[in-house]
């Protein structure tokens, strides 16, 4: 029999290590002569630099050496933004270390390197900067007036507009005509607030200088692109770069970046001719690591009263902060493909400014442009239903792409490879008790409980598998979007599969492993996966986007499929037959229609020893892929939220939270329901618990996990989550990716259900997070206006 | 420097004696001296707990406690855990849940999920999950966490716990 490795519940490969504190994270590195850094921040949000006098910090006891960025002007460049958006796109230069001016409080002033982490944390207090205070900017709207400057040298806040039209680019009708015969028009403005991504494991860079290579270890989502990044921001050749991301604590997007700290580090570790550690303290990571949605969203949708969409036209301020990051510019254009989400409108416009603020700078955090989106269409859809006063799961219905009408080409441009939305939504409701719920509503309504019942829907899809090179090129994105991996098969039979995507707590070890034991026939066991490390995967772009399967592992199964090929040729030699009469099933290679057969061991054995092979063959089965998707994937799903609400304290509970996801098929559900349960905590904590909030002046007032509220075990409910399976068709597993499904949808779930539960009381709008005082006040306003019933 | 003070300290079974900075805490001694490095630090507030260990069997937040508090005490930190080279019902319960991604809040999560065991043996899932509170986790939502914590106290964690990553043959039918 076959071994049916996907789609088995295996456990972690990953775990061993990570149960036993035999961990390998970044800080744990301690080399021969190490020195430590501590950074000296900005605790102003606009200033100028008028001078900085280190001399009391350089003689403070075990202090090496005070880096300010006069320092290293020369050598430090200016960090990378690898997504100008548009030809005439502005940007300010973003150098690791502030020379001249600063543009956001935490921004690095001054690096002290000493002989011990606490020497240097002391010396921090030792440098005296002369700042001279600028006027801070930190509204969107305020932003967009252009009357103060986050950079008064740009001469506008204004980075770039972008602009999507399906009139014009023939995806569908002009939106004009759509907005003026409009029988129904629902306007709205939607907040998305500010997040962290407040991985657990704080950013830590160890940078050796010793030796041919520098070699960098850090806690990254992206060795490859920090590799080139580096080298291409400080002027080393590539070659001489070497990037190891051992274990990682999380990233969500947070670690997909090229950090000033990192590149410090490097110039620090270069100046001292010694290894250099920088770990960040939480409050540094939560004030200075990137930060994460910030966009406000101008909203408005046109529609029959029979409730059928005939347009949608998107107005968006994206909140840059002070800088663009990696793919800072490019995130609300991630978004600006899935507006439209699961629905058949005919016609579609978006329109982003991207705007720079006296802020952290923002950059992908999990969905990255797609939860923004995917929100506000599920909230407009809810508010249609309460225009037309029809349950807003019909409404959904009318408007989605029936399974039969799979693949379909959007609005916004995309060809929908599959889906079923009908099966998921159907698995849904049985799953939630949806009419019960509706009824025991409605009775809770009638009897003025002072809890209320909501039910909140979210329907959604999203693209993933980021990206087919060719799309990202033509979106001005200066990378491709394709994976590289390689099968070895060593002399004893054992495999060792080395990946360009770079796992960070996702399970590629076991994931990976399945899928070569099963395309190989060998044991799962005898399956070794290698990454994060340039200098053994010596191609990759990493880990972000839902990529890692969809892409990652199709260049997996690509890499075992050439050893195939390869190992029939030895095999065919072996027993004296011709190539076209090999069969290969099961790890073994057998003459059709003979009981003659070889093992993968042997035939790996005899391409190792290279003693009897055919002319021109090269002695061994090693066989690296590359592969570029032809298109991204779609999961998608239907969530359903049963939320209720105290009217009298505003308190928000999750009482029953049910998801019913299809993301293609699955490979290991164990690792998949994990994607998904992590999923919806960060988008839940979006919709009830998280801000990161500035005082005027653009100090973070939430700069601890004291205020900055990470939901913790009761803060959060069981999980009801299923699946449906509606194979990709673009790849050849059938995978569609599943590592942000749950950010994306939860949020718009648990806020239609916390309005559903209130908006009989005359509440029409809450602005995430939907915290108790906020409730409160709606109802209370509510109240005032006399919209109580 | 401040003058430093010498400390007696039984760590995972090994008796240390150092002299150590007032001001050093716990957690540091414990990865900067000690080489425990198996013990986390995810915050600075004592709000994450990454770097909870026991203290004469009782969980404590190492960054909350200095090195020289921890003087003539016995520390048990997650590397101490495993026993005779088995591993402990609960490291093995979280890897047969699936309680851990990235595994950065591990170390702290067990640990503190040892302690409350030890107080409430039979924990329903309310208290299971208002007994982690001062543990963050951002991977996992918490739900296979609670369930490895059930499945410890429930006594249904396979037997086939070992040190070595053999014991990943195991099959399991799943988390609900």
């Amino acid at each position: 029999m076959t071994v049916t490795e996907v789609g088995r519940a295996r456990l972690r490969k990953e775990d061993a290590h990570l149960i036993t504190g035999r961990s390998r994270y970044t800080d744990n590195i301690t080399l021969p002569g190490m020195l430590h850094l501590a950074m000296v921040r900005s605790p102003f949000a606009h200033a100028k630099i008028t001078s900085i006098d280190a001399s009391a910090a350089k003689s403070s006891p075990g202090v090496v050496a005070v880096l300010t960025g006069a320092d290293v002007a020369a050598q430090q460049g200016s960090l990378p933004n690898a997504w100008p958006i548009t030809p005439d796109q502005k940007a300010p230069a973003h150098p690791a270390i502030a020379v001249d001016a600063v543009a956001f409080a935490g921004e690095v002033v001054a690096c002290i390197i000493a002989r011990s982490a606490a020497a240097a944390r002391d010396a921090v207090e030792l440098v005296d900067v002369s700042y001279e205070e600028l006027p801070v900017v930190l509204d969107l709207e305020e932003a967009l007036k252009d009357e103060v400057l986050a950079h008064p040298d740009l001469g506008t806040n204004k980075s770039a507009t972008w602009v999507f039209d399906s009139g014009e680019a023939g995806t569908g009708k002009p939106i004009a005509e759509a907005l003026d015969g409009a029988e129904v028009l629902i306007e709205r403005t939607f907040y998305q607030q500010r997040l962290i991504p407040a991985f657990m494991e704080p950013r830590s860079t160890v940078v050796d200088p010793t030796g041919e290579q520098i070699t960098v270890w850090s806690a990254t989502q992206i060795p490859h692109i920090l590799r080139l990044m580096l080298a291409l921001t400080l002027g080393i050749p590539e070659s001489k770069v070497r990037v190891i991301a051992p274990d990682v604590g999380g990233g969500f997007g947070g670690k997909l970046q090229v950090t000033p700290e990192e590149a410090i580090t490097v110039l620090a570790a270069r100046h001292t001719g010694k290894p250099c550690k920088y770990t960040e303290t939480r409050s540094e990571s939560l004030m200075a690591a990137h930060h994460g949605r910030a966009q406000v969203q101008k909203v408005k949708l046109s529609a029959t009263k029979e409730g059928i969409v005939t347009g949608l036209d998107v107005h968006l301020l994206a909140d840059m902060g002070a800088y663009l990051g990696l793919v800072t510019s490019g995130v609300p254009i991630l978004g600006a493909f899935m507006y439209n989400s699961i629905y058949k409108f005919p016609a579609y416009r978006f329109e982003c400014t991207n705007l720079f603020t006296n802020k952290a700078w923002t950059d992908a955090y999990r969905g990255a442009g797609r939860p923004e989106a995917t929100f506000a269409i599920e909230r407009l859809m809810d508010e249609l239903a309460v225009e037309l006063g029809v349950d807003p799961l019909a409404v959904r219905e009318k408007n989605w792409i029936k399974h039969e009408e799979f693949p379909f080409t959007t609005v916004a441009g995309l060809e929908y490879d599959s889906g079923n939305y009908e099966a998921a939504t159907a698995k849904a409701l049985e799953l939630f008790g949806y009419d019960e719920l509706r009824a025991e509503q409605a009775r809770r309504r009638e009897s003025n409980d002072p809890v209320q019942l909501g039910i909140g829907i979210s329907t959604f899809t999203e693209m993933c598998g980021l990206a087919p090179s060719r799309v990202l090129g033509a979106l001005s994105y200066a990378a491709g979007g394709w994976e590289h991996a390689q099968v070895r098969v060593l002399p004893t039979g054992n495999i060792e599969v080395v990946t360009g995507s770079s796992a960070h707590g996702q399970g590629h070890e076991t994931a990976w492993s399945q899928l070569v034991a099963d395309r190989l026939g060998v044991p799962f066991e005898n399956v070794e996966v290698l990454h994060g490390d340039t200098q053994i995967s010596q191609r990759g772009l990493d880990t972000y986007g839902s990529r890692s399967l969809t892409v990652g592992g199709m260049a997996v199964l690509a890499a075992a499929d050439k050893v195939i090929e390869k190992a029939k040729i030895v095999a065919a030699h072996m027993m004296e037959a011709s190539e076209e009469d090999i069969e290969f099933a099961d790890g073994k290679f057998s003459v059709k229609g003979t009981d003659q057969s070889t093992a993968l061991g042997e035939i790996a054995f005899a391409a190792f020893s290279g003693h009897n092979l055919p002319d021109g063959f090269e002695p061994n089965l090693d066989s690296d892929a590359t592969y570029d998707p032809q298109n991204f994937s779609f999961p998608h799903g239907t969530h359903l939220a049963a939320m209720e609400v105290d009217t009298e304290t505003g308190r928000v509970t999750i009482r029953k939270y049910v998801c019913v996801d299809d993301v293609g098929v699955v490979v290991n559900p164990l690792i998949v329901e994990g994607q998904v349960h992590g999923g919806l905590a960060q988008g839940i904590a979006q919709a009830l618990y998280e801000e990161a909030v500035h005082d005027d002046a653009g100090t973070l007032v939430t700069g601890s996990f004291v205020d900055y509220l990470v939901p913790s075990a009761p803060d959060l409910p069981h999980f009801t989550t299923a699946r449906t399976e509606t194979p990709s068709t673009t790849n050849q597993l059938g995978a569609k990716g599943v590592g942000e499904a749950g950010t994306i949808a939860s949020t718009p779930a648990i806020v239609n259900g916390v309005l559903d539960a209130v908006r009989h009381l005359g509440v029409k709008d809450i602005k995430m997070p939907c915290s108790p005082s906020r409730v409160w006040a709606a109802l209370e306003e509510a109240k005032m206006t006399g919209g109580v019933q | 420097m401040a003058s430093s003070k010498t400390i007696t300290v039984e760590v995972d079974d090994v008796s240390y004696t150092d002299n150590v900075e007032p001001r050093l805490l716990l957690v540091q001694y414990l990865r900067e001296r000690l080489g425990k490095t198996g013990t986390l630090i995810g915050c600075d507030t004592t709000n994450c707990g990454a770097c909870t260990v026991h203290l004469d069997g009782v969980s404590v937040k190492s960054c909350t406690m200095f090195a020289v508090q921890a003087d003539g005490h016995s520390v048990t930190t997650i590397e101490g855990l495993a026993r005779d080279g088995k591993l402990a019902p609960l490291q093995q319960a979280f890897h047969q849940c699936h309680a851990l991604q990235c595994g950065f809040c591990t170390p702290g999560m067990i640990m503190q999920s040892a302690s409350l065991l030890a107080e409430n043996p039979h924990p329903t899932e309310q208290e299971i999950r208002d007994g982690l509170e001062g543990n963050l986790c951002r991977c996992t939502g918490y739900q296979n966490i609670v369930a490895a914590v059930q499945a410890a106290a429930d006594g249904t964690v396979s037997s086939n716990s070992t040190l070595s990553a053999d014991s990943d043959e195991t099959e399991t039918a799943g988390v609900a």
